[in-house]
This record gives structure tokens, sequence and C-alpha cells, in this order.
């Protein structure tokens, strides 16, 4: 072997000549072939996987969908007519593309809640949580640019409500206002640069995604029991096990996801939307898509500009504190009595926080919101660092493999599969 | 300059340890060393020269020389009847061109302006003698949605003026903010009447 080439176990020749000057399938191989996981992973950890998906369809959809759509103010909502009536599968592109959005929001919110339930955040993984959280911020902001492309009343007063936030900010909100329309109002300048951005932005994601992943594979996954590995007794490799488990969890998310395009494609959309922009009319009820309502609703609960911004931007904010605030050595709220109820009426919480953003700017909603946006708030700043100082949690298992023969030793075929790793160590 | 430029890459290749490894540095045993020197100024000249190549693409985004020059609109009056109100366009924004009646001067002028939240005079709001005229841009200083109350059948909340139905504020008949979450009134456009039945928006 020629000197400074990679080492290569592969035996395919052709494959063992790339693989020497490029290893990418050692790579492969190293990372999602052998690669040590726990072996006790539930159905919440196939929820990374699924992101990874919903992002690769939104853009194989989104770069068909670019070829046809014009961002132009006045061609805009005719071009995606057109799209919906005139191009071939315009209607099917379109629609996993819409859809798309709310699929990989609930993907990723079920993700960051399977994060928090099972303290996944807590050292050594602070960072893979933090670069999450810019993650679920990108998808934010690269959601709401893509609402303002068809060019429909929600989209347009969408765009003016959201742009209009910065606003807020003392002396110089005002430029910044001006700077991100390009002119004095959501105009032609706005729809362009944000059609710019909403195509860019993906593919930042994907690079922040690559960050993720290769800070996952440094610390290795967290897993339901809280515990870290501590042998080979308490881990299986990631293929075939895992690979097989998250291929479940792909065909029960394309199902949901067909049913939504099929059956119901514009049951998460607004039908104002369908009306073309008009800048001299503000529809009666402004509501921003389901997975923005949260946060809109902590937006409205304060009855001051700045206050409400700041709020809203906080709720955000605190996530990357939030290794810190918790500082519980237990990760898992399955050994955590009262942090699990915490975190369970935080859950609800934030469905109430959801509905409350989607009801009109009246009481009782604004009181209701304001009560659940106290608690949000309450769970991260003085819950969870109380929670650390007092509470006792349960007894932690000795190992993942004590737990898992303990609990799942019943049936034949899982003690089969699961015992065969623990033969060999 | 030249020989120190190119001299230490040749005395120290290697990156670790610069100030024991390198030779240029122990000979001056007072003051910063001149690798410190070095790295600072290179670092603030490619600081300078990194915000000098942003500025144009930071600025391109700023409202362009075409959407500057759309911006004066005039506006006829004579064809509002008092009591009536019209919206013109300026700037893609809706400015509220407004005949008032005596009743809502008189309304607008009673309130005593520790009431207010943005406290402002009816007459600073008006051009002098032409009380019945009120100009004001129709965008809520909230987040920016158009209020209603520019036909007689909306909504104009409990102050007589604008109801904004997106978060709730609401306007009195000088365009003053009266109930949050808005925090200043409607602003006011330049404009000016070029003749009694017409002003000149921007």
């Amino acid at each position: 072997m020629p000197e400074g080439l990679h080492e290569s176990d592969v035996k395919n020749p052709v494959l063992r000549w790339v693989d020497q000057r490029l290893p990418v399938i050692s790579m492969v191989q190293r990372e999602y072939g052998t690669f040590p996981t726990p072996r006790n992973f539930n159905y919440f950890w196939n929820f990374g996987a699924l992101a990874m998906i919903s992002l690769a369809i939104m853009i194989a959809t989104g770069v068909v969908l670019s070829m046809q759509y014009a961002a132009n103010t006045g061609l805009a909502f005719d071009s995606v007519e057109r799209i919906m009536r005139d191009v071939n599968y315009g209607w099917l592109l379109r629609y996993i593309h819409a859809n798309g959005a709310s699929m990989f929001f609930i993907v990723v919110y079920i993700h960051i809640w399977r994060n928090l339930f099972y303290g996944s955040y807590k050292t050594p993984r602070e960072l893979l949580f933090m670069i999450g959280v810019v993650i679920f911020i990108l998808m934010m902001a690269t959601a709401f640019m893509g609402y303002v492309l068809p060019w429909g009343q929600m989209s347009f007063w969408g765009a003016t409500v959201i742009t209009n936030l910065f606003s807020a900010i003392p002396v110089v909100g005002n430029s910044i206002v001006t700077w991100l329309w390009g002119g004095f109002s959501v105009d032609n300048p706005t729809l362009n640069r944000f059609f710019s951005l909403h195509f860019l932005l993906p593919f930042v994601i994907t690079g922040v995604v690559f960050l993720h992943i290769t800070a996952l594979h440094i610390t290795g996954s967290n897993n339901p029991l809280g515990i870290e590995p501590k042998g080979p007794q308490d881990t299986i490799p990631f293929h075939p096990y895992y690979t097989s488990k998250d291929s479940i969890g792909i065909v029960v998310y394309l199902l949901v996801f067909a049913l939504l395009v099929f059956f119901a494609p514009n049951m998460l959309g607004h039908p104002d939307n369908y009306i073309p922009a008009n800048p001299l009319v503000t529809p009666a009820h402004i509501v921003p898509e389901w997975y923005f309502l949260p946060f809109y609703a902590i937006l409205r609960a304060v009855p001051n500009k700045l206050g409400g911004v700041a709020m809203m931007g906080g709720a955000l904010v605190v996530l990357f504190f939030l290794p810190w605030l918790d500082s519980s050595p237990v990760r898992s709220m399955r050994f955590r009595p009262i942090g699990k109820i915490a975190f369970l009426l935080f859950t609800a919480n934030f469905f109430v926080l959801m509905w409350a953003g989607g009801k009109p700017a009246e009481q009782p909603y604004i009181l209701i919101a304001q009560i659940a946006t106290t608690y949000y708030f309450a769970y991260f700043l003085v819950i969870l660092p109380l929670l650390a100082k007092f509470e006792r949690p349960l007894t932690l298992p000795e190992s993942i493999s004590r737990a898992v023969l303990k609990h799942r030793g019943g049936g034949p075929l899982p003690a089969g599969a699961t015992a065969k790793p623990m033969e060999k160590a | 300059m030249a020989d120190v430029l190119a001299s230490p890459p040749k005395t120290s290749p290697s990156e670790a340890g610069p100030r024991q490894a390198d030779p240029v540095g122990t000979h001056h045993e007072e003051g910063p060393p001149r690798r410190d020197f070095l790295k600072l100024a290179a670092g603030s000249f490619a600081a300078v020269g990194v915000g000098v190549v942003a500025w144009p693409f930071i600025t391109s985004m700023n409202p362009s020389a075409d959407v500057l020059a759309l911006a004066s609109t005039e506006v006829e009056l004579a064809p509002i009847a008092e009591g009536q109100a019209i919206t013109a366009m300026w700037r893609g924004k809706p400015v509220f061109v407004r005949h008032r009646t005596a009743k809502e001067i008189e309304e607008a002028r009673a309130v005593p302006q520790n009431r207010l939240i943005d406290p402002a005079t009816d007459q600073s709001r008006v051009k002098p003698g032409k009380d019945q005229w009120l100009v004001v841009i129709g965008i809520c200083t909230h987040l920016g949605c158009v209020p209603l109350g520019q036909k007689p059948t909306d909504n104009r909340g409990e102050y007589g003026g604008w109801f904004c139905p997106c978060h709730g504020s609401q306007y009195d008949t000088s365009g003053r903010v009266r109930h949050g979450p808005a925090p200043a009134n409607l602003a006011l456009p330049d404009y000016a009447f070029t003749s009694d039945t017409k002003i000149r928006i921007g």
C-alpha cells in the first residue's frame, strides 16, 4: 500500500480504492454501522432520524417548487395557483411542502419533548442541546419566510406583524424594520429577499444538523434511563438494531404525512391565505401557523410592546440556559417524582398556550395566556433550580443492562435479541 | 519591515509556543513582543477590511432609489363629506384622511393630557385653521396592522376613532392611542395643503 493512505477494511477493490483516499465508507460504517448505542431506546428516539427525513423532503419538494414560483408581488399569488392547477403534480408537491412544514415541526417538538423529559440536555450534552435550539430557531425563521411566499392575506399580514416585532427595539428599531423591508412597508423587495433567504436557510440548517450529529457522536446518545452505558453489555450496534427500529418509525411517519396530504391538505392552513395580499385591509383575525401559536400567545399576554417581544424572545433564549438552570444530577424524569409532575404540567401548559394563541386578543383568553406564560417561565427559572436542591430522586438502576433484563426479559423474542451482545461481552 | 514579515515563518515554522520558540521575540526584552504587534495590526486591518466589504451587502438591503422616488402622493379633499374618511396610499402604506365633525374635534380636545398614553394635544396633530382634517398613517403602532374605523359601520372602539383588530389597540378621534398594547399615537405623515381642498403627502 502506498504511504499516506487510510487503512480500509472494505473488500470490494473499487470501493476500497476510494475509501483509502476518502474514508467515507469507513466513516459511515463507524458512525452508523458499528456505532455503540444504548440498548434501551424507546420510540421517542426515532424523532431525530424523522427530523432528518423531514428536512430532506422539504429540500427536495422546495427545489422543484422554486422552479415554478415567481417571487414578485404581481406574480407570486398567481404562480402558486398555477402550481396548483397547471403544473404536473404541482398540487402534490405543494401540499407535501406545506404539510411537510407541519410534519417537521410536529417531529421536532416531540424530539425536544423527549430531550426535556429524559434530561438529554444535561452534561455532557449541553452544546449538543444548544445547537439543537439553534436549529429550531432557524427552522422558525425558514417556515415564517416560506409562509410569506404565496402572497396571500395571511402571508402579507403575518410578515407585517412579525417584522414589526423588531420595531420594539429602542432607538434603532424603526431603521432595522425599514432595512428588513427594503422599503416603507412589506412590499416587493421584502418578498424577493424572503424568497432568497427561504432558499438559503435550509442549507444552513443542513450544516448545523451536521454539527448536531457530530456533537452527538462524541458524547453518544442519552437513553430513557438517563444513565451512561458502562460497557459493551449496555450497548448494541446502531445497525441493524436501530436502523430497523427507525424504519418502523419512518413508515408510521409517512402514513400520517400521507393522511394529511391526501385527506386534509388545508386543515392546518388558513382560508384567508387564498385571498391575494391587500396592504389596505387587515384580516379580522390574524393567526400565525399552529407551530408558532405558543410563542404568539406569550407575545400577546404582555400588554406592553417591548415587554411582549422580549418575553417571546426570552421563551426561546431561556432554553440555552436550561443545562445550567436544571442542576439536578438525575437526567431522566422517570426517577424524579416531583420533576415529572412539573414537566407534565409544563407540557399541558404548552398546549394551553397554543390554544390561547389561536384565540382573539380578548378576555378571558388574555388572562389564561398570562397564567400559562407565568408557568412557562416559572418551570425553567424557579421550579427546576429549586427541585435540583430539594427533590429526592428515586434510586437509579445499577446499569442499563440490569434494568433492561429485569423489565424486558419476559418475552422470548426480545430476550433472545438483546442477549446476544451481552454474551459477546 | 519586509524582513520582519518574512523572517518568522523561516525561523519558527511551528505554531506551538510562539514566544519560546520564536528567536525574533526573544531579542526584544522590553515591551510586548513584535509578533504580538504584528498579530494585532494584521487583525485590526482584517477587521476593518471585513467591515468595508460587508457594508455594500448590508446597505443593498435598504430602500433603493426607485423605492425612495415614489415618495409623495396628492389627495383631493373636496369630495370627502363631513364625518367621512378616505384611505390614500403613500409609500405602500395606508394614510387615513378624516373629515372630522365638530363633535369629534370637541371630544378630542376635551381629554385631559394626563389620561393619554402618549400625550399630545389635538392642535399639534392637525394643521392650524384646518382642524376638521385629520391626516394620519393608518398603521397601528403596535405591530403594523391597519386599524378599523374608516367606514361608519366599522368598530371604532370606545373612543370613536379606530380599533385595531389584531391585538385590540384603540385610538381616539385625534388618532391618539387610548388603550394598549400600542405604545404610540398613529404617526403623522409629512404633508402640506397645496390649496384649500388639496394636500400633498410626502
